[in-house]
């Protein structure tokens, strides 16, 4: 394999999430403090299916798959390719990689239902190509005719960044010249709403409000993004538009538990400190961070410490904002649409902001912009850089350092 | 159900589980391939399935394998029965 360490770049975004279809929905409404949170979950309420699939298309589906679809289409008519005819690079150099944490959990409970009901004589031969984990980057391979390589990735919550991350590393070792990356995720099910509530993750009172004293868990959501990647000498050499870079990527495992984080975010600095590293950027040219702040008690805690542990003094110089205080836990997509929400929010120069946040808790004494989104206040003329963190449960951390073009 | 099925009984579960399946109902003949329907083997194999709900016949991969046409369909399920 011959080592290209070429820039990659972002050249076009997608996005389906509880606050509309659309990835400039999501930057604008979020900076404008609207909240897709409706009796304690955030589901994607305006999206239909068959908006963007045949009613054939829609039931060969599992709604994780569907968000993706719908993402995926947005992110490549963004990036200026033609979704349904020729390609700009030859086929088997456009790979697919697609983050979830759950995969087609409705898939499965509808055929345990009627497994238990109706016998398993009647559990559907859809039951497979629907649920597994890797339906949703298939479905994109297929749809677009992308012959590179193509799989999901699963790491809980930090599906999305690790997917992301996966694609940066493959265009970077030279596997390809293009990949559509991203997360998606549909778990909104009684199944998953008991199983993350037995674990006392889930809030009680419904409100997402990351780093506030009063937090009391996540608010679980729903949705996708996607993201084309290409090789920047590549896209220069097709006149692409490019919106940003992402500069780096640094992964690490807290080796700690299945569920909680290292409460001295350790593990999570580990990553963040690599992300810089493999951007070749130093801390204090870090403009903005789109904290993962689940609205969880440790993690709130644990990424505070983790971002001052990583960043030193300029931590508190800078605002670290949760897309989550405005659409809850999309688990194993959130990776991915807070890397687009971090570059659109880059692009414009302006920290969205931490909604739902009046009381930081003891202790959480970063400037998390509570309330009103505030201009970015990046170094001169220069494109602004940020981070996007993401942790998921069995310890994976991942973080990717974002720049506006 | 009745104990005797005639074949315009089962033509008519067979066109509904097209249209479930996604098939354009205006292409839907007797005639009609399954390739210009669109209906591929997971499509049969559903259809395998409501057949034996429906009928309590069994139809495995090998049996629809060479049902090419909504009458190859028909014609295979009733002489089943």
């Amino acid at each position: 394999m011959h080592v290209v360490s070429e820039q990659v770049v972002v050249t076009g975004v997608g996005a389906v999430t509880p606050l509309g279809v659309g990835a400039r929905t999501l930057h604008e409404r979020w900076s404008a403090g609207a909240v897709g949170i409706r009796d304690g979950e955030a589901p994607c309420a305006d999206f239909e299916p068959t908006d963007f699939l045949t009613a054939k298309a829609a039931r060969r589906a599992d709604r994780f798959t569907q968000l993706a679809i719908a993402a995926c289409a947005e992110a490549l008519a963004d990036a200026g390719w033609d979704a349904d005819g020729e390609l700009p690079y030859a086929p088997e150099r456009v790979g697919c990689v697609l983050g979830t944490g759950i995969g087609g959990i409705a898939t499965l409970v509808d055929g345990q239902d009627t497994l238990r009901e109706r016998g398993a004589e009647c559990v559907s031969p859809l039951s497979v190509p629907l649920m597994m984990s890797n339906a949703g980057a298939g479905a994109l391979s297929m749809r677009h005719g992308l012959r590179g390589p193509s799989f999901a990735v699963s790491s809980a919550c930090a599906s999305g960044a690790h997917a992301l991350g996966c694609a940066l590393r493959m265009l970077q070792c030279g596997e390809a010249d293009a990949v559509v990356a991203g997360g998606s995720e549909a778990g909104l099910t009684p199944l998953a709403r008991a199983a993350f509530g037995a674990l006392d993750a889930l809030s009680p009172s419904g409100v997402s409000r990351p780093f506030d004293a009063r937090r009391d868990g996540f608010v679980m959501g729903e949705g996708a993004a996607v993201m084309v990647l290409e090789r920047a000498d590549a896209a220069r050499e097709r006149h692409a538009r490019v919106l940003g870079a992402i500069r780096g990527y640094g992964a690490s495992s807290d080796a700690h538990h299945l569920t909680a984080p290292r409460d001295d975010g350790a593990g999570q600095a580990a990553a963040i400190g690599a992300a810089l590293a493999d951007a070749g950027v130093a801390a204090e040219e870090v403009d903005y961070v789109n904290a993962h702040g689940t609205s969880t008690p440790l993690n709130d805690r644990a990424e505070t410490r983790a971002i001052k542990l990583a960043l030193g003094e300029h931590a508190g110089r800078i605002p670290v904002t949760s897309t989550k205080s405005a659409i809850g836990h999309l688990l194993g997509a959130a990776g991915a649409v807070e890397a687009v929400a971090t570059l659109l929010a880059l692009r414009d120069r302006i920290a969205p902001p931490t909604l739902g946040l009046s009381e930081p808790d003891d202790g959480l004494d970063l400037d998390y912009v509570p309330g009103a989104a505030r201009p970015l206040s990046a170094g001169g003329e220069r494109p602004a850089l940020g981070l996007s963190n993401s942790f998921g449960f069995g310890g994976h951390n991942a973080v990717l350092c974002v720049e506006a073009a | 159900m009745s104990t005797v099925t005639s074949e315009e009984q089962i033509e008519k579960l067979v066109i509904e589980s097209l249209e479930t399946f996604g098939a354009d109902p205006d292409l839907i003949t007797r005639d009609a391939t399954f390739e210009a329907l669109d209906i591929d083997s997971l499509d049969l194999a559903e259809l395998s399935q409501i057949v034996h709900e429906s009928y309590g016949v069994e139809l495995k991969g090998s049996d629809v394998a060479d049902v090419k046409t909504v009458d190859d369909a028909v014609k295979l399920i009733a002489s089943r029965l």
